[in-house]
């Protein structure tokens, strides 16, 4: 079954992968708002048209959600991940609003083997954001693990 | 945040924020909706994956800080407000640095998070606001550190 699975050597630094798209809606915002980050702007039309965010926008956290969600189905989930120890960059250009459809790339821009666990590949890959009109709403710098199929 | 103006937040501010309980059931309904890699989805995944068992998607940890920070801050919003005093409006966070998973988050964790103010500066574009640096913690009930990032969040001048 691993074998089915994509693995660390079969990504290449410079490659670009395709993220698929997330509509986000209204109900969605506010549901995990009212879960998670429950301040006006997140939760409603009003506070978040007169809010600095000018309209009702996604908490920055279930944008970070929303884009794993993509990940894992448009990557991870037909590799064999390993999972990540972090993030060493989040920027939240723009406001994610209701009613949008996201679209989303990862470029992979370095890979090598742990020195510590040979099984584990390790890439540094940018991770990015768009709205339909091609504006730049999130990008994020953050590790992949992934296991070495030498190594199985 | 905590309804203070930029003038009145200085570096070293520590807030206790309290704990989140992470049930196996919202680590699986975080999971299915957000992050549905096998390890996050169930016993069988976790112990075949790399975490050793059932663990918590790294964002549910990382939701879970903001619940937290939002109720301290809105108390501490309501008890400037019952004094009487002028609340300053906490805008949104522009992005934040350093965020690390440092170890998984297990069914019947409890996550105990906090916030330290790191320094604060203005904001040249916008001269009603200020940015507000801070280094944020999750601890377990075992007293390890799981959970930690830089952040930054915009703070209206007074």
């Amino acid at each position: 079954m691993v074998s089915e699975l994509l693995h660390f050597e079969d990504f290449a630094v410079g490659q670009v992968i395709n993220l698929g798209t997330y509509a986000v809606t209204a109900a969605e915002i506010r549901e995990f708002a009212g879960e998670f980050d429950a301040q006006p702007f997140h939760l409603d039309e009003a506070a978040g048209k007169a809010s600095i965010l000018g309209g009702l926008a996604a908490s920055g956290w279930h944008v970070c959600s929303m884009l794993m969600r993509m990940i894992a189905d448009s990557w991870l989930n037909t590799s064999a991940s390993m999972g990540s120890n972090g993030v060493s960059e989040v920027k939240w250009l723009k406001p994610v609003f209701a009613g949008e459809t996201l679209s989303g790339r990862v470029n992979i821009l370095t890979k090598r083997v742990s020195s510590k666990r040979p099984e584990m590949g390790i890439f540094e890959c940018l991770f990015e954001l768009f709205n339909e009109s091609g504006v730049k709403k999130t990008e994020m710098n953050a590790v992949v693990f992934m296991r070495v199929k030498a190594a199985c | 945040m905590l309804g203070l103006f930029l003038e009145d937040i200085d570096e070293g501010l520590t807030v206790d924020l309290g704990s989140y309980h992470f049930t196996r059931d919202s680590i699986l309904k975080f999971a299915r909706k957000y992050d549905p890699q096998p390890f996050h989805l169930s016993e069988e995944g976790g112990r075949n994956g790399p975490f050793g068992g059932l663990s918590a998607s790294g964002w549910h940890t990382a939701a879970g800080w903001m619940k937290c920070f939002v109720e301290v801050n809105d108390a501490a919003r309501a008890t400037l407000q019952a004094a009487g005093k002028t609340l300053a409006e906490l805008g949104p966070g522009p992005g934040f640095t350093n965020l690390k998973w440092l170890k998984p988050v297990f069914p019947g964790d409890t996550i105990r998070y906090s916030c330290r103010v790191t320094g604060k500066r203005d904001l040249a574009s916008r001269p009603q606001w200020g940015i507000v640096f801070s280094m944020n913690e999750g601890v377990n009930q075992k007293g390890e550190l799981v959970y930690s990032f830089e952040g930054k969040v915009l703070t209206a001048r007074r």
